[in-house]
């Protein structure tokens, strides 16, 4: 489980380019570092629902990134807030470590 | 991110072929009868327990990419719906084929 | 604009209706409640709900920490539905919905989302250049507001709770329910007194 405020890492992986997959992490946000703003539950894995397997819950998190890292654009102080599943997170390296 | 592979089709956050594509507020009208029938549909056949909507998503998404575009978004539920109950069995492939 | 389907995906539609009748799957009349029961939602339903938190502070709490306990306390029927997060501006944050990935919107309490919510301009851009796409609607933020865009990627569908304008004093709810539309309550638009 991620606390509120613990900095999270999206995995930098690309399913899609391994074959047939449904994911709900955004193509923009992998390999980004995000803040947890708050765990929202734990859901059925989508990556198992959309194929009619038995889907495991998995904790959902609201994230929040800054919105100018993402394409190198955009006004500092904005944000963008995306719902994570939490096997698509890792704890960010500590800062000066990365 | 420089050297990740492409988004899939469907991920669409942050696209650059849509960077200055213009949102047009006043592009709201309602479904027409044909969309209305298909989420019809579509919830109908969700409750029946026959499809979730990660199944739908799982179909739209597999559309190849020129038919993604080109279709409208009652025609990709319309096509994703199909084929899904084409692979459960629920209808023939001979039902939605031309 | 949306483009009318094509003759072949109409035609492709009814086979498949005629296919799913055959097999008892679906009937005519299911279809005609359906629709029926999906028009009855429509914005006006959120708009009655900012309105109570404006004016109720015990309401405001509850449609922020559960949404659809707060839906189903203005007579919305939830059972099945996704869960409803609300998302509280500030004169510090303003709000803004879209999903990159598909279309979740809260259906429940607004409806259909309208055609532009869907197009893959909206889509592509809400998340890269969402002051230029405020400005589509003529949304401009005061000094100092940050802009935070909530990506609709999972199990939630998201509405925003706007401010309150100034200007609305001693409104009653229906009166301010009125000035909140479908766009404010998706974070393109602000409500406005005038």
């Amino acid at each position: 489980m991620f606390a509120p405020g613990t900095v999270v890492r999206v995995k930098r992986d690309f399913p899609e380019m391994r074959g047939r997959c449904h994911i709900r992490t955004p193509h923009y946000l992998r390999g980004l570092d995000g803040v947890v703003e708050r765990p929202l539950g734990a859901f059925p894995n989508p990556e198992d629902l959309a194929f009619g397997r038995p889907a495991a819950p998995v904790p959902l998190y609201h994230v929040r990134f800054e919105q100018p890292a993402l394409f190198g654009e955009g006004r500092g102080g904005d944000t963008l807030l995306v719902e994570i599943f939490e096997h698509w997170l890792d704890p960010a390296p500590a800062a000066g470590a990365a | 991110m420089d050297d990740a592979p492409p988004p899939a089709t469907h991920d669409l956050g942050g696209a650059s072929r849509f960077r200055c594509s213009p949102v047009d507020p006043t592009d709201d009208a309602p479904p027409d009868a044909f969309g209305k029938r298909v989420d019809a549909l579509r919830q109908i056949v969700a409750r029946k327990g026959l499809m979730s909507v990660d199944e739908l998503r799982r179909g739209i998404e597999a559309l190849p990419p020129e038919q993604y575009h080109a279709l409208g978004y009652y025609e990709r539920w319309l096509r994703s719906i199909a084929a899904i109950l084409v692979e459960k069995g629920v209808v023939d492939a001979k039902d939605v084929t031309p | 604009m949306a483009a009318p389907p094509s003759a072949e995906s109409i035609a492709l539609l009814e086979r498949f209706v005629a296919a799913l009748k055959a097999r008892g799957v679906v009937t005519e009349e299911e279809i005609a409640t359906q629709i029926a029961r999906t028009d009855r939602a429509g914005p006006e339903i959120g708009a009655r709900m900012v309105a109570r938190a404006w004016t109720d502070p015990a309401y405001r709490r509850l449609l922020v920490e559960d949404g659809t306990a707060a839906a189903e306390a203005m007579g919305v029927s939830m059972a099945g539905a996704p869960p409803l997060g609300v998302l509280a501006d500030t004169d510090r944050v303003h709000h803004l919905v879209v999903c990159t990935l598909c279309s979740c919107y809260p259906r429940q309490v607004l409806g259909y989302p309208p055609h532009w919510f869907k197009s893959s301009a909206y889509r592509a851009r809400a998340v890269r250049d969402p002051r230029g796409v405020l400005a589509e609607w003529g949304t401009a933020l005061p000094e100092g507001v940050e802009v935070r865009v909530v990506d609709s990627t999972a199990d939630y569908r998201w509405m925003v709770l706007p401010l309150r304008p100034a200007g609305t004093e001693g409104w009653d709810e229906a009166r301010l329910a009125a000035i909140v539309t479908r766009d404010a309550l998706v974070g393109v638009a602000l409500p406005r007194a005038a």
